[in-house]
């Protein structure tokens, strides 16, 4: 089962908080991956906020694919940032990793929001359709002010590889999931969290209902519902759809992924949407045992369970900077300065919001609505 | 030398022939002649012979030949009363001094064309061999890494939803104050949904089932319904419905099925006005997958006071529902017709949806549905199913399996991204080895959204001999011994209705705790695991990769 750490703060904080608090938890996580995803960049990236950042890692060869690529659809790169590396013995290097800030096309500039976030995902999956097959180039995401690394080894270690612990890279959303992999294979696009269009999520524990809800969301002719190396990249897909697809309150999240039963719903101020909602829905039903941690493009956070609440998890913090973990410990290390009495364990109907900043906490209960 | 006349017996056949041979015990019989009387084909009579007996007493042997007639229990060498194996000689015999035994040589087929009319029955499928839906195992076992539910503490909902469901993408939905709500002025059209138990009780009609049997189902649905909490429908068959059902509360229980012949529906269509609950579906029937192409027939026999009052037609005429629905002849216009009358007739309020036999073209039929928004679901009876009359070639030669007809209708939708639109309903076979939960369970992960059972539930509820040996298989004839399949009061005052109803209820609430046993251990419980395939396995490759499932060994 892996672990997850998530921290939101109204201050920029080094990403080894989270490898720290994922340190903790070293029991649960075998190596197998190491998943970072930054959100609401400090330091150098500051400054280039409505930039996108391509993030990923390519061979020397797939650079040059990647470069001849990018310029013939007109992006134009404005800054490469690149890990210090420092080589670790269990960990294989490989030629280039890299978050890359480009200005989009100029044909681009006046487009919609939605219209850059469609031309950013299609270049990523472009890209990754060119490199998977002989595994030149992996991206990761393809987003403002969003960087992702990902690699194969212990997060210790890895973040020591990284240079995580020299550079000055900041974030105040990070992301941190280290895996124990089980029923799929070692591959870094298997890797938590899992990224697309501003929405991110990341998850312990097996989807059961995997291949229902992998039908379900390839059915939907959107290009970025595909990959699926990794039961748990639907969790992200359903957020996305759910929110931006559907144009659903985040919440509904919830109820989409663990619909209640028909006498709960009535209860529900919002019955008749909810029916609906059910039936339409169905196969994205999940049955667990999970935990789901994600943010959402404004930097909401949040964390959900499965309906019977069959993995740990806890919300714990301080006004200006929650910790969302799959295991206390992990709280312990992140905010040691807390009210511990404060911290929130969600039950199956819970859902617990951390609005952006981390100014505020709220456990949405699926009964009340 | 014994003359030839008597030794040329060529025009008689011998008992190797026929499907089953009687065996009786001289020792045993008491010749109370009941098993003579019970026997529905008169396949048996008490007949004398004379024997032949030596005697002897005292110390020395002095051996004395003394002719006597006895009375014995004979099978007859006549084909047109063969002996059909159901056992009811057994049944009542008290010494058990006969058994019907089956011959695995026999020829009855050669000979079971008297007259140039072929082979009629009753029942399913004769085809003993485990059928492909018993071959599929459930493989995806959750064991620690996803630790399996519990099926007697977690809380399960075994529940499937019936009639057409707006992709979310049509949904008329809209945000106010941070909740959705249901957007009045959108004027869409929401169709109509049922929550229902995913094994449904499949289309057999009054008239095909004795008065007790069909009370006896329904009584045992309405018992489930209101006590058990088990949302089980079932459906009338064609040949209307007792008119006071059709006024009752109890409706909402019932599927309507229309079929070709049309019968009972001038009752159905004047107890509208009157009707205080809405069925739970309409069937439109265009198929059976025991007899595909073939139409309905209730004999004569059959059609007795009752039957004819609400079927609405004159008594002891043979009832005929023509192959060919007159809505057949273009699916895009007459049968879209069709499911907009019935549509209209009840408001939009109840869904409609067509059954027809498996087939190839089944998915042709399949991605019209799918362009229709008032087609709420697609039923398709396999090669298995069961039938109360039908031409043996029709039941044992004709259709198409139910598993990769289901399996490639639902990956059709797959591709469409509708699987969720329209549901599947699969039949035919379901239980045949009486496996109904794991049959059940093995279809909906193909990608059903219920299944309908017709055969299983005679068997299990009534007792129904029937099996694919081709034993008893009498339905058609009206002389049912079981009094399942019989307008005759001497025959179907042997079942008692209650006792049917009980059955009924014993089964389903024993295939619910089945069906957790099932999704349990794969980690499943609030939602049915429709199309969730990756819990399948077979032993048998090519079957594995025809169905898209792993192959296991």
């Amino acid at each position: 089962m892996c672990r997850l750490a998530a921290i939101t703060s109204d201050k920029y904080f080094s990403p080894m908080e989270n490898i720290l608090a994922l340190e903790t938890m070293k029991e649960g996580h075998d190596g197998s991956g190491l998943g970072l995803t930054l959100k609401d960049l400090g330091g150098d990236f500051e400054g280039l906020k409505k930039y996108p950042i391509m993030s990923g890692i390519s061979s020397n060869d797939g650079r040059k694919t990647l470069d001849a690529y990018m310029k013939r659809n007109g992006f134009k790169l404005k800054r490469e940032w690149k890990p210090r590396i420092k080589p670790v013995k269990s960990i294989t290097q490989r030629e280039n990793y890299f978050a890359r800030v480009y200005d989009y096309p100029d044909s681009f500039k006046g487009k919609s929001p939605r219209e850059k976030e469609d031309l950013l995902m299609n270049t990523r999956l472009a890209l990754r359709k060119i490199g998977e097959p002989d595994g030149s180039i992996f991206i990761f995401s393809f987003y403002p002010d969003v960087i992702t690394l990902k690699e194969v080894g212990d997060p210790l270690q890895l973040a020591e590889f990284f240079g995580l612990d020299k550079d000055g890279i900041r974030a105040k959303v990070v992301l941190a999931q280290g895996r124990q992999n089980t029923n799929y294979a070692i591959y870094l696009y298997a890797c938590h969290p899992f990224f697309i269009q501003g929405f991110c999520t990341m998850t312990n524990g097996e989807n059961t209902a995997f291949v229902p809800i992998r039908e379900f969301l390839t059915g939907r002719g959107f290009p970025g519902y595909m990959g699926y190396n990794s039961d748990s990249e639907v969790f992200t897909h359903i957020l996305h759809y759910t929110s931006r697809q559907l144009g659903f309150p985040l919440h509904y999240y919830k109820d989409v992924i663990t619909p209640l039963k028909a006498a709960d719903i009535e209860q529900r101020e919002d019955r008749q949407a909810l029916r609906l909602m059910k039936q339409s829905l169905r196969p994205l039903c999940i049955d667990g045992p999970n935990v789901v941690i994600g943010f959402t493009p404004d930097g909401t956070c949040f964390m959900v369970h499965d309906s019977k609440k069959l993995r740990p998890g806890v919300v714990a913090g301080v006004k200006g900077k929650y910790a969302l973990m799959s295991e206390e410990c992990g709280a312990d290390k992140a905010v040691p300065a807390r009210d511990k009495s404060k911290d929130i364990f969600p039950m199956k109907y819970d859902m617990v919001i951390v609005s952006p900043h981390a100014k505020e906490v709220t456990v949405w209960n699926q009964l009340q609505g | 030398m014994e003359p030839a006349s008597r030794l040329d017996y060529n025009h008689k056949l011998s008992l190797r022939e026929f499907p089953y041979i009687v065996r009786w015990r001289d020792d045993r019989c008491k010749r109370c002649g009941r098993c003579t009387a019970v026997c529905p084909v008169k396949a048996i009579e008490s007949t004398v012979k004379v024997q032949r007996l030596v005697h002897s007493e005292g110390p020395a042997p002095t051996p004395s030949a003394a002719r006597k007639v006895i009375q014995v229990v004979e099978q007859v060498t006549d084909m047109e009363r063969y002996c059909t194996g159901c056992g009811s000689c057994t049944l009542v015999c008290p010494n058990e001094a006969i058994e019907p035994e089956f011959n695995f040589q026999h020829k009855f087929y050669h000979y079971k064309n008297k007259g140039g009319e072929p082979f009629k029955r009753g029942g399913r499928r004769n085809d003993p061999s485990v059928s492909t839906l018993d071959k599929l195992k459930f493989t995806r076992i959750s064991m620690l890494t996803d630790p399996a539910l519990d099926a007697g503490r977690h809380e399960f909902r075994v529940r499937t939803l019936l009639g057409r469901i707006l992709p979310p993408e049509e949904l008329p939905l809209k945000t106010v104050g941070g909740k959705l709500t249901v957007d009045k002025e959108s004027r869409g059209f929401i169709p109509p949904v049922r929550e229902i138990y995913p094994i449904m009780i499949g289309s057999m009609s009054v008239g095909a089932l004795s008065p007790p049997m069909w009370e006896g189902l329904a009584m045992g649905v309405a018992y489930l319904n209101e006590v058990e909490g088990l949302p089980v429908v079932m459906c009338s068959g064609e040949g209307g419905m007792p008119p006071r059902l059709l006024r009752s509360k109890y409706l909402k229980y019932f599927i309507i099925q229309i079929a070709s012949g049309y019968f009972g529906w001038d009752e159905i269509i004047h107890a509208l006005p009157h009707m205080v609950e809405d069925p739970a579906a309409i069937e439109i029937k265009y198929g059976q997958g025991a007899k595909p192409g073939d139409g309905g027939l209730l004999m004569a026999q059959k059609v007795l006071k009752l039957i004819a009052s609400i079927r609405g037609v004159p008594q002891f005429i043979d009832l005929a529902s023509p192959p060919t629905h007159q809505t057949k002849y273009s699916i895009e216009e007459a049968v879209a017709k069709m499911i907009q009358s019935m549509s209209m007739a009840w408001g939009f309020r109840v869904p409609v949806y067509p059954k027809i036999s498996g087939t190839k073209t089944a998915r042709a039929v399949l991605n019209n549905l799918a362009r229709n928004p008032y087609a709420a679901a697609l039923s398709i009876d396999g090669e298995d199913g069961g039938t109360g009359a039908a031409y043996n070639v029709s039941m044992d030669k004709m259709g198409h399996p139910i598993a990769s007809n289901i399996r490639d209708c639902y990956l059709d939708l797959v591709r469409q991204g509708k699987q969720n639109e329209l549901p599947l309903i699969a039949a035919g076979g379901v239980g045949k080895k009486g496996n109904l939960a794991a049959n059940a369970a093995a279809l909906i992960m193909l990608g059903a959204s219920a299944v309908s059972i017709g055969k299983y539930i005679m068997q299990a509820a009534a007792d129904c001999f029937g099996d694919e040996y081709n034993r008893c298989n009498l339905c058609n004839t009206g002389r049912c011994p079981r009094g399942i399949t019989t307008q005759d009061p001497k025959l179907y005052r042997r079942l008692d209705s209650d006792r049917v109803a009980e059955r009924v209820v014993e089964t389903f609430k024993a295939a619910d705790v089945e069906l957790r046993k099932i999704f349990a251990p794969m980690g499943r419980s609030t939602e049915l695991p429709i199309g969730m395939s990756d819990g399948l396995g077979i032993e048998d490759k090519a079957m594995a990769d025809r169905l898209e499932i792993s192959y296991v060994c």
